[in-house]
């Protein structure tokens, strides 16, 4: 698992939010959110520990842990083994490693020229 | 085999997720697929086309699809039936699965969506009380005229034939991986620790031609590939 680089915004695990999310910087998530995660331009790892049900806009999308939620990502997303992911994920580019679990469309759409 | 009970007195695992994952430094074997060879020539001829692939998560199958333009959905309908939420008493008080709250979490997508079904070999290994309410609902979500793929252990496989998960790697190509449960230990509800378990998914019954047609009853046609490898492949359409 990869840990959070220094300086990176950061959710703990034992931090819960319900509501809207949003900002203009990376955020590592090992917390739980419902609600929705807006994060365009910049990149949402969500944790190990991390369990998202919410609707995520983001530039990049790595997931190690739970998210249930539509994903749109204008650059990549990335599922580790650990992930657990329900929910239609739309994306330029995708990386799933074996062993981890999806539930929904995956929708590949081209750079806009 | 296994009677239902068994399966879930086996499979019954408190309040965790279940996850299916390949069997640790499992060979992975290769086959020919005269289905998957069939279907090759419909989406490298059309554009844009709706698969839903009905196995593990294989990164294998959404590359392959993804790449190719089309749009694809991952959806692991047998891990999804070890949901112990699902155990119910049939009419004779037997232990049976609810057809209706798994088709109300499940394969909920709207009429004709899909034009390619892939369900490798879901319905051998699939509960009795499941499979003839997924097969109607897979024939709701295809398109007229849309495909499905399915596998079919013959006899001679024998009851001990593992699960495997399939991955596409060339036009009439798959790489098969042998299916393991994993579970971690938890706690229940009533303080015992489920413990993890280590075994696949069991053959649940072998179908022979007759029953393979009668399932698919609905469909408009149905063609027979009968492999090397005691597996009869059906390619049927809507």
């Amino acid at each position: 698992m990869s840990a959070p680089a220094s300086g990176l915004a950061q959710i703990g695990k034992s931090v819960f939010i319900k509501g809207e999310l949003s900002g203009s910087e990376d955020l590592y998530l090992d917390g739980q959110v419902e609600g929705s995660i807006a994060l365009k331009g910049n990149s949402l790892t969500v944790g190990p520990n991390g369990q998202v049900k919410a609707s995520v806009e983001a530039k990049g999308v790595v997931v190690q842990g739970k998210l249930e939620g539509n994903i749109q990502a204008t650059d990549r997303v990335e599922l580790r083994k650990s992930a657990i992911v329900t929910g239609d994920i739309s994306t330029q580019r995708i990386s799933i490693e074996e062993g981890a679990y999806l539930k929904g469309k995956v929708d590949i759409h081209k750079t806009d020229k | 085999m296994s009677s239902v009970s068994q399966n879930f007195m086996k499979l019954f695992r408190g309040s965790s997720g279940t996850e299916t994952i390949p069997a640790q430094g499992s060979q992975k074997l290769t086959r020919r697929s005269s289905g998957l060879g069939e279907l090759s020539r419909l989406w490298e001829s059309a554009e844009d086309l709706c698969v839903l692939d009905l196995g593990s998560t294989s990164p294998a199958n959404i590359r392959h699809f993804t790449e190719s333009g089309h749009r694809i959905y991952s959806e692991d309908l047998l891990t999804a039936s070890t949901d112990p939420e699902l155990l119910t008493k049939d009419e004779e008080g037997k232990i049976a699965l609810d057809s209706r709250k798994f088709l109300a979490d499940n394969l909920v997508y709207p009429a004709a969506h899909f034009d390619v079904v892939l369900c490798w070999n879901l319905p051998d290994y699939l509960n009795e009380s499941l499979v003839k309410p997924v097969v109607g609902r897979l024939w709701s979500v295809l398109k007229p005229g849309g495909m499905l793929l399915a596998f079919f252990h013959t006899r001679d496989a024998g009851p001990d034939s593992p699960c495997h998960r399939f991955h596409i790697v060339g036009a009439d190509t798959l790489e098969m991986q042998k299916i393991v449960l994993r579970r971690e230990a938890r706690r229940g509800p009533t303080g015992a620790v489920h413990t993890a378990i280590s075994d696949g998914f069991q053959l649940q019954r072998v179908f022979n031609n007759r029953h393979i047609e009668n399932l698919f009853h609905d469909f408009a046609s149905i063609k027979f590939f009968l492999a090397r490898d005691n597996i009869r492949e059906v390619l049927v359409v809507r």
